[in-house]
């Protein structure tokens, strides 16, 4: 059987990329799927704790994750298209009408 | 029995008050006139109507018209009592303050400010009818305040000059000093007897033979620290020389009848206190002789002559408090009487010089005055010849009881007090009649003393008009050219009646205290006998007292006089009076340039007394330096400037300052956001594993 490390080491180290991605990239789409690169290192950490703990709690969270990226992947892609209309950019630092 | 409506006294002329200060300010002359003479002729009738059937009366007479406080187990009334001293100091209060209101009717009629003179007037005789009637301490401290109050008003009457401001402020200020004194001695009266009421004290006090000294000596020093402040005693005696920045009247009435002798009523009135506490007793006679000396010293080189009386007046409070201060209250009020009738008389002819000088007041610049103003010659002639002590008008009487009680005394200082008594008797017979010469005799030195000032005026100014701006010449509210031999002019009748009746009572004012010792039955001491003699300790108890190690000095019993003796100090006393006559008469009558000679010879001495022992100058680099030193660099700079708008303005600008600092955070970057987000997830993180997880035991 795999030691609950492994899974976990992956799981930090496909959570950094995300992150890295998240901060380094600019095309609004690529910062979109880090993010999903990120729930799903967190849904391999859950996964590998229900199986650690013999637990089926950590499951269904996972089936909660996916079921919620899938709606935010719905609601996120339209929010690009809008505003891909609205500027004609996809590039995150020229979104920057909030600022103070 | 409660039919004699004390409170009405007191309030009558404050409705005076409250009339012509509320509603008369435009209203023409004689109204307000009409509601002052009111607001003073009411009580006098009342307190003549008590006269009349004051036989009949059980004294004490007390009544309480309602509760004021009422706190646990303490409780102050608006209660008013009525015994022999009382009623003394009623007379002296009504009948002076009515006759000096009648004179001001003429002395104030060309004034601005009329209304508010009257409305200030009668707010006074409220307040100082308040205080003499008051049956509790607290009520009596009402008074005390509020007569201080008006006094402040009346000598700021002529707000505009800012040395009148300032000497209200000054006596003011100095007051607080005394009332601080009395505040503390009545906290110290709740905190041992649990009630401010005077019978209630006096009888817990008369019940507790063994009470000597002790706490009673700590009430009765605070007592006397407040009664320095209102009777302008040594060490606060500074205020009252200038407080005759107010108009004659009110010195005549405030500084120098009635509200000046609070202090010395009050200790008349607290005896039993003091009986108990040798000490404090013999601190009130040593401050009182002091006082009396040092005043009078310094009354001889005055040339104001307001001044001259202030200190006179400061002079004779010593006496009054010398008299209390060997247990002889009775001397002490009869004298306080007395001096009310020929100090208010001297004020009310000096007023009346002033007024027929148009507003001058140096005695330097006065003379020939005899003939005329003759009538206010003639007043001011009885007054001078009371105060100096000559037999048989009042001044003599009263002083010589003084003088005659502090040699018999007990006191184990009593002949020397009686020695600087005396000798202070000559300097006041010598500066009196100094100021008797200088106004009325000789030649009228107005016309050469204008010259020389005008001549050194000339010289630096080139102009006449810097004369009549001179401030030394527009003192006491009459404004004016300092032409003063020109337009001399008599009072009008409504100044001389009431001159001439003080006159009277200063001639005649004596036979109310002609002592045993020449032939009378001294009635005024055996008529207020009952309200300042202490009950007598039964013998036991006093055996007890004794017993108990308690120093014990019964002032009550018959000291060891005889009437032989006291023919014997009157005779000495005369002559020395009459010495300080002579004296006066040499310098000032018979030979006008022995004065200057004489000054120029004991130049140091001259400018000792002459400067006041600069005793102002002493006090304004002791205390009132350090004060506004305080004042000015530690609250206002350091702590009003610094500590607190500095901590308000800090926060203020340190909260503006993190605001700007954390909205830059609002960059509106996104990728910004998630490095924050990354960076502080990171450091929880951190934070977590090696912090939190000790400290909460969650390893």
């Amino acid at each position: 059987m795999v030691p609950i490390a492994w899974y976990l080491i992956l799981s930090a180290i496909l959570f950094s990329i995300g992150v890295a991605a998240f901060l380094i990239k600019r095309n609004i789409i690529t910062v979109f799927m880090s993010i999903e690169l990120m729930l799903n290192a967190v849904n391999l950490t859950f996964v590998a704790f229900a199986q650690q703990w013999r637990q089926v709690s950590g499951q269904i969270f996972v089936f909660f994750v996916m079921v919620v990226a899938a709606a935010e992947a719905a609601v996120g892609l339209a929010i690009i298209i809008a505003v891909f209309r609205a500027r004609n950019t996809l590039n995150v630092d020229q979104i920057d009408l909030m600022k103070l | 029995m409660t039919d004699l409506h004390l409170w009405l006294i007191p309030l009558v002329p404050f409705a005076g008050f409250l009339v012509n200060g509320l509603l008369c300010r435009k209203a023409p002359k004689p109204v307000v006139t009409a509601v002052a003479m009111i607001g003073s002729l009411i009580p006098l009738l009342q307190v003549s109507a008590i006269v009349t059937r004051f036989g009949s009366l059980t004294l004490p007479y007390t009544e309480s018209v309602g509760t004021w406080i009422s706190s646990g187990a303490f409780h102050a009334n608006f209660a008013f009592q009525l015994d022999q001293l009382t009623l003394v100091m009623l007379c002296v209060v009504t009948g002076v303050g009515f006759l000096i209101h009648v004179y001001s009717i003429g002395y104030m009629g060309e004034e601005d400010g009329y209304w508010r003179f009257f409305a200030y007037m009668n707010l006074f005789l409220f307040f100082m009818l308040t205080l003499v009637l008051a049956q509790n301490f607290l009520l009596m401290f009402v008074g005390w305040e509020g007569v201080g109050l008006a006094s402040y008003l009346l000598i700021g009457f002529y707000y505009t000059r800012d040395s009148a401001a300032n000497a209200g402020k000054k006596a003011f200020i100095v007051n607080r000093i005394g009332d601080f004194g009395f505040l503390l001695a009545m906290f110290l009266l709740v905190e041992h007897f649990g009630t401010l009421s005077f019978d209630k004290v006096f009888s817990q006090i008369a019940l507790h033979p063994a009470w000597q000294g002790g706490f009673l000596t700590a009430i009765a020093l605070f007592l006397v620290l407040g009664a320095t402040g209102k009777s302008a005693q040594i060490p606060l005696y500074i205020w009252l020389p200038d407080a005759m920045e107010g108009p004659t009247p009110v010195s005549a009435l405030i500084h120098a009848a009635t509200m000046v002798t609070a202090g010395v009523y009050m200790i008349a009135r607290t005896h039993v206190i003091f009986d108990r506490s040798p000490l404090a007793l013999m601190v009130v006679a040593v401050i009182g002789t002091a006082t009396a000396f040092v005043a009078a010293t310094i009354g001889m080189a005055q040339t104001d002559i307001k001044r001259v009386l202030a200190y006179s007046t400061v002079s004779q409070l010593g006496y009054m408090f010398l008299g209390c201060g060997v247990a002889a209250y009775s001397a002490g009020i009869f004298h306080l009487v007395t001096h009310a009738f020929f100090k208010a008389l001297l004020f009310l002819a000096a007023g009346s010089v002033i007024h027929a000088l148009s507003g001058e007041q140096d005695m330097r610049v006065m003379g020939g005055l005899r003939t005329k103003i003759p009538v206010t010659f003639w007043v001011m002639t009885a007054a001078v010849f009371a105060i100096s002590g000559a037999p048989p008008l009042a001044g003599f009487v009263s002083k010589d009881a003084i003088l005659y009680q502090a040699f018999i005394s007990p006191n184990p200082a009593g002949r020397i007090l009686w020695a600087i008594g005396l000798l202070t008797a000559g300097l006041t017979a010598f500066y009196m009649f100094r100021l008797w010469y200088m106004t009325f005799f000789g030649e009228s030195r107005a016309a050469e003393a204008l010259e020389d000032r005008g001549a050194a005026v000339h010289a630096r100014h080139d102009t006449k008009l810097v004369l009549e701006a001179d401030p030394e010449s527009a003192h006491g509210g009459h404004t004016g050219s300092a032409h003063a031999a020109h337009g001399v002019h008599e009072s009008p009748k409504v100044m001389l009646v009431p001159m001439a009746i003080l006159a009277v009572l200063c001639v005649i004012g004596g036979a109310m205290g002609w002592p045993e010792g020449l032939g009378g039955t001294n009635w005024f001491s055996h008529f207020l006998a009952p309200a300042v003699t202490s009950v007598h300790l039964p013998y036991e108890q006093a055996n007890i007292a004794l017993a108990t190690g308690a120093m014990h000095v019964n002032p009550n019993q018959a000291p060891a006089g005889s009437k032989q003796l006291e023919l014997l100090l009157a005779c000495i006393s005369v002559l020395v009076a009459f010495s300080g006559w002579a004296v006066a008469h040499l310098m000032y009558y018979a030979k006008p340039e022995l004065p200057g000679r004489l000054a120029a010879r004991l130049r140091g001495l001259y400018a000792l007394i002459a400067n006041k022992y600069w005793v102002d100058e002493i006090y304004g680099a002791l205390v009132v330096a350090p004060v506004l030193f305080i004042a000015r660099w530690v609250l206002s700079a350091l702590i009003d400037r610094g500590v607190i708008d500095g901590g308000t303005l800090a926060a203020g600008y340190s909260a503006q300052g993190f605001g700007a600092l954390v909205a830059r955070i609002q960059s509106g970057n996104i990728r910004s956001y998630a490095g924050w987000l990354a960076l502080f997830a990171a450091l929880l993180l951190v934070a977590a594993y090696f912090g939190w997880t000790a400290q909460f035991g969650l390893r």
